[in-house]
């Protein structure tokens, strides 16, 4: 999509319409976002009433501060998939705190595994979405389609080099899940960086 | 193939196909299934390579340092426990592996790690992990990675959560700007069309479309694609971008300002039929005039007056109009690529059929001026001023409510003491008829009174329509 491209102008522009109090810049705001933000929480959460709530949150949050987001410090697309991972977390956590203290068992282990899945498959849905179109576009081949790299290279008018080196490298990108980063921004694509709590 | 998981609950989600795709229409999904689900045949080398020898993978270390749990269970269990997916691990000897060297393996690793090699390959990448670390680790780190790999979530977001999520913001900030309440339905309709386009394929936006309308009492019709629709839009919508001071979309001269001229001026303009090249304008487009319209120079009465060459509507009905024609195309467009589309927020529909009685007595007059109208019996006019004979029109479901249409003349006000006839109509119903999407014959209306009265509204109401 072209929008993923937009210049980061759009990103000032758009910051100084919600703190300038423009309805209108929210419904915009949405209509870019909304997708992104809701697909994170559903991938941590894993729940479609969970995520309509941390949907309705994270634009809360920018709407009632849209000042804790600064565009110097990076991407608002990137900010706001901190945010949405930082909250959804934070749910998923709470959620299953109550769970656990409502059966009485108190296996905080298994919860820290169950956070931390849910939390680097959502840091890696927000890396493959954000990565390089070529790499996308090749582990698609390979992974989903289940072209061999040959067949791959062919598929996208590169040599064979060229489409092995596209599938490490957007394999290693997203292997960056795993580190724990401040959010999902971290690793090949922009840091995610504080400012929302 | 699926990185192994022994804590297991997870891992159903690893099956790549999105659960949220409709069916028959992620052009994917005949392809279905990780690679690993059920090859063994085909390309031998795609059995599980990480089964063949995994005491040589050294255990990850990110795991432990990030999050100070223990470590989790070792990455492969035994191939004997491997359950399920694909034949058995490709026996070393069977193939020869090529002499290749380290680089050359190393740059494998990705393509290895997605079960994409030649089972030659597959085979010397295994055989150097047995001695070499630093390929084993990396190895190790990028078929993990792979098990990360998921269809994106369905993009089909409930088109009322967006009216939720903004009004409960709206709730707790209250807007400096806000966007003018008779702007809302088209910003909520243009997001509900945009949900649908985003969601369609590219040869979906070729599939053919007839746009149907009545031109006098007479049922018309004109054929088009999804993007030809899209461009009928943008175009149409440009009346009201003009009037705004925005940039006209429309960048050839049309016969006549209105509507259908603009419309048939912008399909003749270009060489080739639209194609969805035409989504990223009409969006832009829309955005800019719920956007301009929140700063309209009128201070938000909306009374600029928008010409539609024949005739002109003030802005706030305008935008009225404009979010009826949008909801009235997406329905058109969800029709052509088989969809469901439902019909707008009741308010915005209640909105949008209130626009129409407000209508429906000028469109009776045009109807007396072209000779349309049942001779007789009908008194032509009443002065100005003095209550004239009035039909109640009852429109019925979410969104209806009662309308007094004074028949005489628009200058004459209705008035229930000259009630001649009573129409009981549903609302999307009306709609469909004020679209010109069923005729006046066929629309399912309850009937008291003056047949000819109503048949007048009925035909008046169709009369409404437009391509």
């Amino acid at each position: 999509m072209a929008k993923r491209d937009a210049p980061p102008r759009w990103d000032r522009k758009m910051q100084q319409r919600l703190a300038r109090g423009e309805a209108a810049a929210l419904g915009e705001l949405y209509d870019r976002f909304a997708s992104l933000v809701h697909g994170l929480a559903h991938r941590v959460l894993g729940d479609e009433r969970a995520a309509d709530g941390i949907t309705r949150e994270v634009f809360a949050h920018v709407w009632e501060n849209p000042e804790s987001y600064d565009p110097r410090q990076g991407p608002l697309r990137s900010w706001l998939a901190t945010l949405t991972h930082r909250l959804a977390v934070q749910r998923l956590r709470t959620t299953e705190i109550a769970a656990l203290a409502s059966d009485g068992t108190a296996d905080t282990d298994r919860l820290e595994r169950k956070v931390h899945r849910a939390s680097v498959a959502a840091r890696a849905d927000y890396i493959v979405t954000s990565m390089p179109t070529p790499l996308r576009a090749a582990l698609e081949l390979a992974y989903f389609q289940r072209r061999d790299y040959r067949q791959t290279a062919a598929d996208l008018g590169v040599t064979e080099d060229e489409a092995r080196r596209r599938l490490r490298l957007g394999l290693q990108l997203l292997s960056t899940a795993h580190e724990a980063g401040p959010g999902p921004g971290s690793g090949g694509t922009p840091p995610g960086h504080g400012g929302a709590r | 193939m699926t990185a192994p998981d022994p804590s297991g609950p997870d891992s159903s989600d690893r099956v790549p196909p999105g659960p949220g795709d409709r069916a028959g229409r992620d052009p994917h999904r005949h392809d279905a299934g990780p690679p690993d689900d059920g090859d063994g045949g085909g390309r031998g080398g795609r059995a599980g390579p990480d089964r063949a020898r995994p005491p040589r993978i050294p255990t990850p270390r990110s795991s432990v340092e990030d999050t100070g749990l223990p470590l989790a269970a070792p990455p492969s269990p035994t191939p004997s426990t491997s359950a399920g997916s694909a034949g058995p691990p490709v026996p070393a000897g069977s193939v020869p592996p090529p002499a290749l060297d380290h680089q050359v393996l190393k740059a494998l690793l990705g393509a290895w790690a997605l079960a994409a090699c030649s089972p030659a390959e597959t085979a010397a990448v295994e055989d150097h992990l047995g001695g070499c670390g630093a390929c084993a680790e990396e190895a190790l780190r990028l078929r993990e990675a792979v098990g990360l790999l998921h269809r994106p979530e369905s993009l089909d977001l409930d088109p009322a959560l967006r009216t939720r999520v903004l009004e409960s913001c709206l709730g707790r900030r209250p807007p400096r700007i806000p966007v003018p309440s008779w702007a809302m339905p088209y910003d909520a309709e243009t997001a509900r069309l945009d949900a649908l386009l985003q969601d369609i394929g590219d040869a979906e936006w070729h599939a053919p479309v007839r746009l149907r309308w009545f031109d006098g009492d007479e049922p018309t019709s004109r054929r088009t694609t999804v993007a030809g629709v899209i461009a009928h839009l943008l175009t149409v919508d440009g009346l009201v971008a003009v009037t705004l001071g925005l940039d006209d979309p429309l960048d050839t001269a049309a016969d006549a300002p209105g509507p259908a001229a603009r419309t048939e001026a912008c399909w003749r303009a270009a060489p080739f039929p639209p194609t969805r090249s035409v989504h990223g304008p009409w969006r832009e487009q829309s955005h800019n005039l719920v956007r301009t319209a929140a700063f309209a120079t009128d201070g938000g009465s909306g009374r600029l007056p928008v010409p539609y060459g024949d005739f002109e509507l003030p802005l706030r009905d305008a935008m009225l109009d404009r979010a009826f024609e949008t909801w009235v195309h997406a329905g058109d467009i969800a029709d052509a690529v088989d969809y469901p589309y439902e019909p707008p927020a009741p308010r915005h529909l209640h909105a949008m059929i209130d626009l129409g009685a407000r209508l429906l007595p000028s469109a009776l007059a045009a109807r007396r001026r072209a000779g349309l109208t049942a001779p007789g019996r009908t008194r032509h006019l009443a002065p100005a001023g003095t209550p004239g004979r009035s039909l109640r029109l009852e429109i019925e479901g979410l969104g209806g409510g009662e309308w007094l249409i004074p028949l005489d003349s628009p200058a004459a006000p209705a008035s229930p003491d000259h009630e001649v006839a009573h129409v009981a109509l549903d609302g999307v119903e009306f709609c469909q008829l004020a679209a010109g999407h069923i005729s006046p014959e066929e629309a399912a209306a309850g009937q008291l009174g003056d047949r000819e009265a109503i048949r007048d509204v009925l035909f008046a109401a169709a009369s409404l329509s437009r391509i």
